[in-house]
Parts: C-alpha cells; structure tokens; sequence
C-alpha cells in the first residue's frame, strides 16, 4: 500500500492550486457567477494549455493518460476553490464515456477537442421520473424510416452544464421497457439539432444545468457510442467515475470549511475569549475532523475502484465511497455553518457556498438513501 | 397521570381546526404547502382574520385583547396553525413585545401599541444582535444618550428579521458604559423605523432569500417615552422576553405538517423502481422521526402544564430541551424532504415567474421550494439562543456542572 503522491501528481496539484490562488478568490467567483454563462471560458482555456482538459484522456487523443486518481486530486483543488467549469460534465461524464465506449472516429474526432477545449458535452441520462434508477429510461430512439439512423424521442431531467455544452452524450430505449437493464443505447447527439430543446437554469451551488427535451431528434447510424441495446454497464462505469471525481471534490470542499471553521473558532470573541476555548466547539472541530478524514480515505477508495474489472466489487466499493462521503459532507457543512453562527448563513460569507456545493453533489448519482439500499441488498 | 387530553380540550382543537380550515385563504394555504415562506401580505392578512376572532395575541389575558387561554390551550392552537399549514402569528409582535409591555409598560404604551401589534397595523422587528454581541448579547455597545426629552441612539444592529417590512422595532441600547456589570447598564426602547437617521440594509441569506437586515443608528431621537421599564434595566426586561412563553419553541406543528407532506410526496417519486414510499430504509427513517417527534410531544405537554399549575410563571429549563430537540426535528423534517426531491430539489427555479409567460411546469415546485426551506432552518439552531448556549444553559441551571 503506498498513499504517496508521485512527483508528477504533485506538481500538478501544486500549479493548479496557484492558479486558482490566483483566480478563484471569493470576490472574483462572485463576479463570474454573476455572469450570464456563470463560469470562465478564459479559464477553461487556461485549463486546455495546463493539459487539464486531457487529464484522463490517452495520450493518442491528445490527451495525458491520467487516471482516477489524477483526477481526484484535480478535484479536490476544484472543491477547495468551488471552481464553477464544467469540468465534470464535460471531461469525466461526457469524454468519460467516449473513451470507455465510443468508436474510433468518434474518440479520434471528439478527445482532441475535448483536450483543446473546443467542445464541450453534457451527459444527459437521468430522467426526473427516474430519480436515481439507472435504468429507468423512458427515453426511445427508433431505427429511423429509410433506415440507417435513429429518431430519439423524450426528456433529461438536471442535465449538468447541459445548456452550454455543444453534444450531448444522450440514453435511450431501443429495445425493453421501463426499468429492463437490456435495451439501452447512448447516442452522441448534436445539442443544436433540430427537436433538441434545453432550458438552463443554476442549481443551488450557482452551477448551470438543464431540463432537455427531444422532439423527433433524428441522429445518424454512426451517432451510436457503443453496443446497441447493450449500454447500462457503460452507464454505470461513467457514473461511477463521477462519484469518484465528486469525491475528491466534496474533500476539497470539506477542508476548505475546516479550515475557515478553525480560524473561526480562534479569532471570534464572545464573552471576553475566542468562542474556541469553549470545549464543546473544540470536540464538535474535533469530529469535524474525524469526519474529513474518514471521507478522505473513502475518496481515494473511489478513486481507486474506478478501473476494477470486477463490476460487483466497483459497484459496491463505490457506493461505500458514495454514502460516506456523502455523510461527512454533510456533517461537516452543517457543522461549519452551526459554528459560524449568523455570519454562517450569509451569502456574503464562504461557508454557506461550500455548504450547497456538498449538497448538490450529495444528491447527483444516487443519494446517501440509495447507495445504502443498494448496499443493503448485498449484505451478505 | 393521564396522557388524554380533556373533553374540553379535544372539542378546543376541534373548534380550532374548524375555524382554521373555514377561514385560511386556500391560496394562502396551497403556498405554505409547496413550502413557501409566507409573504408578508399573506402574514398580515391571516393574523388580522385570527384577530377579528380574538386568537391572535393568543397569549395575552383577555384585559388585552387576548383569548385568556390556557398553556394547553395555546398549545393546541400554535400545532392546529402550524399544521393547516398557516402563517405564524408575528412572534416580534405576540410572543414578544405583547408580554413585554403588559409587564412592564406604561397603561399608555399598552393602550397605544397592543392593539395595533395585535392585528399587525405595526410590524414590530426585534433590534438585540449586534456584530460583536451575538450569543454575548449583554456586550452590546449601541449607545444611548439622553438629552432632554430623547434618547439619542448610535450603533448597529445585525440579523434583525424582516426589519425591511417593519414600522416599528424594540432595541436593546446601552444608557450606562460605566455600571458595574454589563447587563446593568442596558434600556429597551421602543423605536419608530421612519425616524431619521435609520438606515436598513438587506443581508442576503444562503437560501437566496431577503429575510436579514443590518440596522444603522446615526443620531436617532427617541422620546423618552418610549422607555420601556426603568433606565438601566432593560436586561431583565429582555430576560423576561426570551424566556416567556417557551409554549410554541418547539414547533412541533411544522415538523409534523413537513413529515405528513414528505410522506406524500414519497407516493409520487421513485427508488429502485418502486414509489418511496414503499422502500423500507424511507420508511426506517420516518419511523424515527415519528419517535423523536413522538417524545417531543409528550415533553412538550409536561412543560406545558407545568407551566399551567406554576404560580411564579418562571421559564422551566427544560424549555431548553424543547428548543434543542424542537429545532433538531424541523431541521431533520426539511431535510427528509429535500431528500424525498432529490435531484429536482436542487434547481432554482421560480415558477411563479414562469407561470406570468404561460411556461409549462418545468419543475415539480414543492421539490424546488424544499431546498431553500432546509437551508433557512440550518439557522434554527443558531437563532433565539444557539442550541449550543441552550445546551449551557441545561448545565447552570440544572446539571450543575
Ligand atoms: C436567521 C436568523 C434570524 C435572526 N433574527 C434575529 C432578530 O430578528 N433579532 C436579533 O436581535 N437577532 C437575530 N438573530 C441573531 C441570533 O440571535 C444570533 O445569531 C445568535 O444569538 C448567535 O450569535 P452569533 O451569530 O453572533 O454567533 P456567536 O455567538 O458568535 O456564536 C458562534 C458559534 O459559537 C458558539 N458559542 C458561542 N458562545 C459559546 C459558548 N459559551 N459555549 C459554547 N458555544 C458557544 C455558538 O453556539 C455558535 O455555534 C438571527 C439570526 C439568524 C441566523
């Protein structure tokens, strides 16, 4: 066992953490959430000339070959800072599943763009009807008349950065019924087609996303990533690497919180002394911090399930991961905000911005509820 | 010991809950449902309906316009409101300054401001919090000075609730730097929010909404009058305040109506492939909250009335644990429900804007609207005292510790 980083992970955690010193102060993401797009192109630019872009993308694509690990790290420097780019839409969720399951033209023509910056995806799979179920798809698509090509007919439900991105890595039915875990299919699909209707709104973290609908989309027979009929395990990998990716995130977020806590509890007076000689707030820090850490190392056991072959050992290990990060988010935002007292709930202070971060995180891929389910029924 | 309620006090709730279900606009009540906070026009228009029966100032004797109710009685109706669901009577007004002034008022601060506060003609806000005097309230340094027949007041205020709607606002100001002991060189005024020299400004809230204010005081002028109790001893006019009627901390009403609501819901959404609320670890869940809900009641009920059989009409501190577990549970009942939406509790999304262009729901609002409602109760257990202080409290007045 060996939880060292390697050189090379350092310095990219180190020059990325400089340059969100640099630009990601409270004040400057403010200003950039005001924006109409709520986030920096500049920025993403800066991230393509960084190879962030690539990060997990194979050398041949333009890309760095990373892995989940790399990745986790980067997501952690983007949760201590709330980056607001569409990092996780784009490069873990949408080039995730190219890499996993696209063709060779497609990941030929897309990763290099994704690694350059110039496109960017959204993952429209979950449907509101659905929930958390992967395979709740109402969504269909059907061989197109003259044949060749496909006709997607549905809705996406909290599609994330789905109104920006330029395709959309879109499930659907093409054989099955609600709920089967056969018959379905992903489609690379233009998000300016014809039938493609997104309306963007900001989620409670200020992060853009989108309800979409599809009206007749046609889409041509090459628009098909992977196996016809034959998606879910696809799905479940891309999901997965989210969980993975958020992880490190919600570690990031988490440390953040601590420390402003922490600093907090020393320089705040109240009845004449900092209010962190009360012992009570030292033992609640204290557990604060007992639940960082134990969410740490459940952000590393995701990140390093992410490429096990054995699909029922990742799946499990994954939602252990999903459901305890989860948990100590959540304590650990709570906390933050109980100890900052009135300043706590203020939008004008820090605390209250990684608090929903972890929130909304905590309800993508599966709630704590969900994941303990699934873990439950494999009790053994 | 008997866990029943009387005849009487059954046939009470009945009474109440009918007048409740005859007479709360239904817009009013579909609003609160979808888990809106209550505007202040649907506020003023429901205490003014409550008024016309004689139940708002629910607490107050009947010399002052109140029904004279028992602490039984007032509990009843504070969890018939809570759960129709209505708007709170205003607590700045009722809960707060009504008591205040009919202990400790002039007869003619009670004649020209109780009636006027119990049909909320004035919006009373409660000026207390400063930046550097929060949980230490006795430190506040908002300065009175007396010179003839005013007071004139410089300082800040900070978290004052919905000063931006209000008329009127009791402040904690310090008249003497010099006493000995902090709390013995306080004054509570009453004071006019149109006087010049106020200034209010908006404090954002993690929910996005506009609930918080900072007040600024420059050279206000005060008359005299509007002392309340003696110069210099307004802290136990204060004392008095946040520890008087204790009946409605709890708020038990809003954790059951949430609990009921989130049961409904989790008919409507899916996990796993089956409704919600057929899967067993929502129901295990809920099970406990109807536990804990359950001894909340029942401790609740036994401050009650002990409260009712007291002559000394003192604070019990087991108020405190009504407080602690009270807040724990509408803290825990939000967030069952942002749970129960799930992803599409996450959006912001404004409907009603939406529905002003003829939009289609894009969103299920009630999951909307469950998110900045758990939000804003993260704050129940910082305000009237954190549970933290509560938690102080319990250990100096009962564990001695
Ligand atoms: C939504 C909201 C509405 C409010 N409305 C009003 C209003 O209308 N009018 C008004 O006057 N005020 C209002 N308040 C202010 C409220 O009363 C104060 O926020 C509260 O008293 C805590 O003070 P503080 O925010 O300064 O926190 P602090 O007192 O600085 O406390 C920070 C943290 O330290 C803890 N702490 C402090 N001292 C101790 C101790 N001795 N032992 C253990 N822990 C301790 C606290 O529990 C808290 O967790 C409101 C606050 C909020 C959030």
């Amino acid at each position: 066992m060996d939880f060292d980083l390697t050189q090379d992970q350092r310095l990219m955690v180190e020059s990325v953490g400089r340059l969100l010193a640099d630009t990601y102060a409270f004040e400057q993401r403010k200003a950039l959430l005001k924006t109409e797009q709520g986030w920096s192109p500049a920025l993403w630019a800066q991230y393509a000339e960084l190879g962030l872009l690539g990060l997990p993308i194979a050398e041949e694509h333009g890309g760095f070959g990373g892995g989940a690990v790399e990745v986790m790290l980067l997501m952690q420097e983007f949760g201590r800072h709330l980056v607001l780019e569409p990092y996780l839409a784009t490069v873990v969720l949408g080039a995730g599943a190219i890499r996993l399951a696209g063709s060779p033209a497609q990941q030929g023509e897309i990763l290099p763009a994704i690694a350059a910056g110039t496109t960017r995806l959204g993952f429209a799979h979950y449907e509101r009807q659905a929930r958390y179920d992967m395979t709740d798809v109402m969504t269909t698509a059907t061989g197109a008349p003259g044949g060749g090509g496909f006709v997607l007919e549905g809705a996406k439900s909290v599609v994330l950065h789905g109104a920006s991105a330029d395709a959309l890595v879109v499930s659907a039915r093409t054989a099955g019924s609600r709920h089967e875990a056969a018959g379905l299919s992903l489609f690379l699909v233009d998000a300016n087609a014809p039938g493609v209707t997104r309306r963007g709104y900001r989620l409670r973290d200020g992060t853009e996303a989108a309800e979409i609908a599809l009206a007749a989309v046609k889409v041509p027979g090459h628009a098909l990533v992977g196996e016809k009929d034959n998606a879910l395990p696809v799905i479940e990998r891309v999901v997965q690497a989210g969980i993975a990716a958020t992880a490190g995130e919600v570690v990031g977020a988490m440390e953040a919180m601590q420390a402003m806590t922490l600093d907090y509890l020393k320089t705040r007076q109240q009845f004449g002394r900092p209010i962190g000689d009360n012992q009570a707030l030292q033992h609640r820090a204290a557990e604060m911090m007992v639940a960082l850490e134990q969410g740490r190392s459940m952000a590393m056991l995701a990140s390093m399930m992410v490429d096990e072959p054995d699909a029922a050992d990742r799946a499990r290990n994954i939602s252990m991961a999903k459901v305890g990060v989860g948990q100590s988010g959540r304590f650990v935002s709570q906390n933050a905000v109980q100890l900052h007292g009135g300043i706590g709930m203020t939008e004008e202070y820090a605390v209250g911005h990684f608090f929903r971060r972890v929130m909304v995180i905590e309800h993508m891929f599966g709630d704590t509820a969900y994941h303990l389910d699934r873990l439950a029924d494999g009790v053994a | 010991m008997d866990l029943r309620f009387t005849p009487e006090e059954l046939a009470f709730r009945e009474e109440v809950r009918g007048f409740i279900r005859d007479n709360l606009p239904r817009e009013i009540r579909e609003r609160m449902r979808l888990g809106h906070p209550a505007r202040k026009q649907d506020i003023v228009a429901w205490q003014r309906i409550l008024n016309a029966r004689g139940w708002a100032a629910y607490s107050w004797p009947q010399e002052w316009g109140g029904p004279g109710w028992t602490a039984v009685q007032k509990m009843i109706f504070l969890e018939e409101n809570l759960a129709a669901p209505a708007p709170e009577v205003s607590s700045f007004n009722i809960t707060m300054l009504g008591p205040v002034l009919i202990q400790f008022g002039t007869e003619e601060q009670k004649r020209r401001y109780l009636p006027r506060a119990a049909n909320l003609d004035d919006w009373w806000c409660q000026g207390f919090s400063e930046p550097g005097s929060g949980s230490d309230l006795a430190s506040l340094k908002t300065r009175a000075v007396k010179e003839g027949g005013h007071y004139v007041v410089n300082g800040q205020k900070i978290w004052t609730s919905t000063a931006h709607n209000a008329d009127w606002c009791f402040l904690l100001v310090r008249t003497d730097p010099k006493a000995p002991k902090q709390q013995q060189g306080i004054s509570f005024l009453l004071v006019d929010l149109r006087t010049p020299g106020v200034e209010v400004r908006p404090i954002i809230s993690i929910d996005g909404s506009h609930h918080l204010n900072e007040v600024f005081f420059t050279d206000v002028r005060v008359p005299v009058e509007n002392l309340v109790g003696e110069e210099n001893r307004g802290w136990s006019v204060a004392k008095y305040l946040l520890g008087n009627e204790r009946t409605g901390i709890a708020r038990l009403g809003k954790s059951k109506e949430r609990t009921r609501f989130a049961l409904e819901k989790a008919r409507e959404v899916n996990m796993n492939g089956k409704p919600l609320i057929e899967d067993r670890g929502f129901r295990t869940r809920v099970a406990q909250i109807e536990v804990d809900m359950k001894a909340l009641e029942i401790t609740q009920a036994r401050v009650v009335s002990a409260y009712d059989k007291s002559q000394d009409g003192r604070p019990d501190p087991l108020s405190s644990v009504l407080k602690i577990k009270g807040t724990e549970l509408l803290q825990g009942t939000s967030e069952l429900l942002m749970d129960v939406g799930g992803p599409q509790a996450m959006p912001v999304w404004q409907q009603e804007l939406a529905a002003l262009t003829n939009e289609p729901a894009l969103l299920p609002e009630w999951a909307v609207q469950a998110t900045p409602a758990y939000l804003m109760l993260r704050a129940a257990s910082i305000y009237g005292g954190t549970n933290e202080i509560q938690k102080n409290i319990l250990n100096k007045a009962v564990l001695g510790l």
